[in-house]
């Protein structure tokens, strides 16, 4: 049940998504399914921007808390609407499984998400199934592996602090 | 922000001659199988179709243009050549490659290629505990570095649940505004530069180092400060800090009015940036623009208003806004702003509030060096903190500011051990990048320059 005040006593669509409140923001869980039409109907309900969307490997917490109802998988999609009158935010947790690491573009819902959706695809390896470009954005084309995964080795420079000994 | 704003942003159907019942109207307009062909107005278009319609954006694989033997050098008519600019380019901001479609002098479309300053520091701040996580966030937007501590650090304090003391507030605000005030002027400086008039290069940075100077004597350093720190700031300010703070505010005001004497009114400055660079605010929304970009462009949104934090509820100040949306209305918002944040410093000249500079939480921040001689248990905290630090509740929360670029928001995801597990900083400039195609579409080559200045992109907070 939707506490009082949720956005999903105006919105009957947001009815059967699971929510939560998290430290007064309002969370909900969409599956990979439904994320995109859910999106729709929060644009027209107000939230004519999205201000940001990441990606979030929980490999090493991978039994975090989540509303029942909703089975966690190792990434998550995390996308911040924004409405400007009332001035809102609301946030969707989608569940994207390790073995298929794909989830439905949002850019023809939100145009903004085009660099965002990019940079998930290129730091954690989320691929946007319909991205008008899916190619990496910050690194370089033909780097290998995606840095922001939890099994993703961090490189390492040995700092030498005294003298390196001598031959003898 | 008016309600036109966002009715167009869901896309709302138009008003069809059927409805409004104009019979001149409706004679006209053919009814057809597929329903009416009336032509709707423009601004009935959703942004969305407009941002595929008008499609400003390049999408062709960066490193097609490095080849030289695919080169062509000859054109048919109507051909379109593509041009590399940068990333060593000094009207850049930095190392900023554009690859921009041509045909003439007339841009189509273009795509700005990034990550050359891509250090990882997502990555970084997951090998940090919360209490080095200042640090790191401070280097990603090198001309705000404390909006970048400052989001990090409420962040932290929202995930912890901590309340901060109002001295310890009002001092960030300070701080902020100060730095918001630097941030300007430096554009403006950049600005002036790229279009050409080293005057205003050498005005615009002889004005930052006034505010870097206070910044130097409150933190010790220039840039970098890791001055506010989850649970408060580093410390408290120095004496006669109001002296300072109205000096550089008062020579700060003044000298404003020879940036309005040098630029604003000066025909070739105006020439150049009048009708550059023009999108409609729907498109701006839609691509998720924010700070000078969206309200030069006529929307009134700053989360300092909207959505207030720290103590913006307690002053008063004005949300500067532009009418026609074109780099000169870039210009003159920011050069406001600058009035509205000195505004903003006197107020807390007057209103500083007196007390602790830090919460008095000893999971928090640390005691006191004096307390530390002695009591064992604050040795035992100071050393707890400054060796596993800070660790919160699991959770993840989101917070934004409103930095001189637009909404700075940072991720941040807690499993409960000392050191994020995953902190996402939703950088301003990095998302304001994606409007520079739609606002180059149709424009000169010329203009270019002026446009991308205009926009204020800062490559470290880019990349990150």
């Amino acid at each position: 049940m939707a506490p009082a005040g949720s956005l999903a006593w105006q919105i009957p669509a947001l009815g059967q998504i699971p929510t939560v409140n998290s430290a007064g923001d309002e969370v909900f869980f969409p599956t990979r399914d439904r994320y995109v039409e859910v999106a729709t109907v929060l644009r027209g309900a107000g939230f004519a921007t999205c201000s940001d969307l990441c990606a979030v490997d929980y490999l090493t917490h991978l039994r975090r808390k989540v509303p029942d109802g909703v089975a966690a998988e190792r990434f998550e999609v995390v996308v911040n609407l924004l409405s400007f009158t009332p001035a809102r935010r609301v946030r969707l947790r989608v569940m994207i499984p390790e073995d298929d690491p794909v989830c439905p573009t949002l850019f023809f819902v939100y145009p903004g998400t085009e660099n965002m959706e990019r940079e998930a695809y290129d730091l954690m390896g989320i691929r946007f199934d319909g991205h008008p470009d899916p190619s990496r954005i910050l690194l370089p084309q033909d780097w290998e592996g995606h840095p922001l995964r939890r099994d993703y080795g961090v490189g390492r420079v040995p700092v030498q602090f005294k003298e390196a000994p001598g031959p003898r | 922000m008016t309600s036109d704003h966002v009715d167009g942003a869901i896309g709302e159907a138009p008003a069809t001659a059927a409805e409004t019942g104009d019979p001149e109207l409706a004679r006209l307009v053919a009814e057809t199988d597929e329903g009416s062909q009336e032509l709707a107005p423009v601004d009935a278009t959703s942004p969305v179709e407009l941002a595929i319609e008008q499609g400003g954006v390049l999408r062709v694989p960066e490193s097609d243009a490095l080849d030289p033997d695919a080169a062509d050098a000859t054109f048919g008519a109507g051909e379109t050549m593509i041009l590399n600019v940068g990333p060593q380019h000094p009207s850049t901001h930095g190392v900023l490659r554009m690859m921009v479609e041509l045909q003439g002098e007339t841009i189509l479309r273009s795509k700005p290629v990034i990550g050359y300053l891509h250090t990882g520091m997502e990555k970084t701040a997951e090998e940090l505990t919360y209490v080095q996580g200042a640090t790191n966030v401070t280097r990603m937007d090198y001309l705000s570095p404390l909006h970048n501590e400052l989001v990090f650090s409420l962040a932290v304090e929202k995930l912890l649940g901590v309340d901060i003391p109002p001295r310890a507030t009002w001092i960030r605000m300070l701080m902020c505004e100060l730095n918001r005030i630097s941030s300007h002027v430096m554009w403006a400086a950049t600005n002036g530069m790229d279009l050409a008039s080293s005057t205003m290069m050498i005005f615009g940075l002889r004005e930052r180092d006034l505010v870097l100077g206070f910044f130097e004597k409150v933190t010790g350093l220039r840039m970098n400060h890791n001055y506010i720190r989850p649970g408060g700031v580093a410390a408290d300010l120095p004496d006669g800090w109001e002296d300072d703070v109205e000096a550089v505010v008062d020579t700060v005001g003044a000298r404003l009015t020879d940036y309005d004497n040098l630029l604003t009114g000066q025909p070739i400055f105006r020439e150049r940036t009048e009708d550059v660079g023009v999108v409609p605010a729907e498109l701006l929304i839609a691509l998720s623009a924010t700070g000078p970009l969206l309200r030069a462009a006529g929307v009134a949104w700053d989360l300092r208003r909207a959505m207030p934090y720290l103590a913006y509820g307690d002053v008063d100040f004005d949300v500067v806004v532009g009418s026609v949306g074109d780099c000169f209305d870039r210009y003159a918002v920011r050069l406001n702003e600058v009035r509205e944040s000195i505004r903003i410093v006197r107020q807390i000249l007057e209103k500083m509030p007196s007390g602790d500079y830090r919460a008095q939480d000893k999971k928090v921040t640390p005691p006191p060096r004096a307390r530390i001689d002695e009591s064992m248990e604050a040795l035992i905290h100071h050393f707890k903190i400054f060796t596993s630090g800070i660790e919160p509740p699991e959770g993840e929360v989101y917070v934004a500011v409103e930095s001189p670029r637009g909404e700075l928001g940072c991720y941040l995801v807690s499993d409960g051990s000392n050191r994020p597990m995953r902190m996402h900083i939703r950088a301003p400039s990095f998302v304001n990048l994606q409007s520079v195609p739609a606002l180059l579409r149709g424009g000169l080559i010329a203009d270019m320059v002026a446009v991308l200045s205009s926009v204020d992109p800062i490559l470290g907070d880019v990349d990150r």
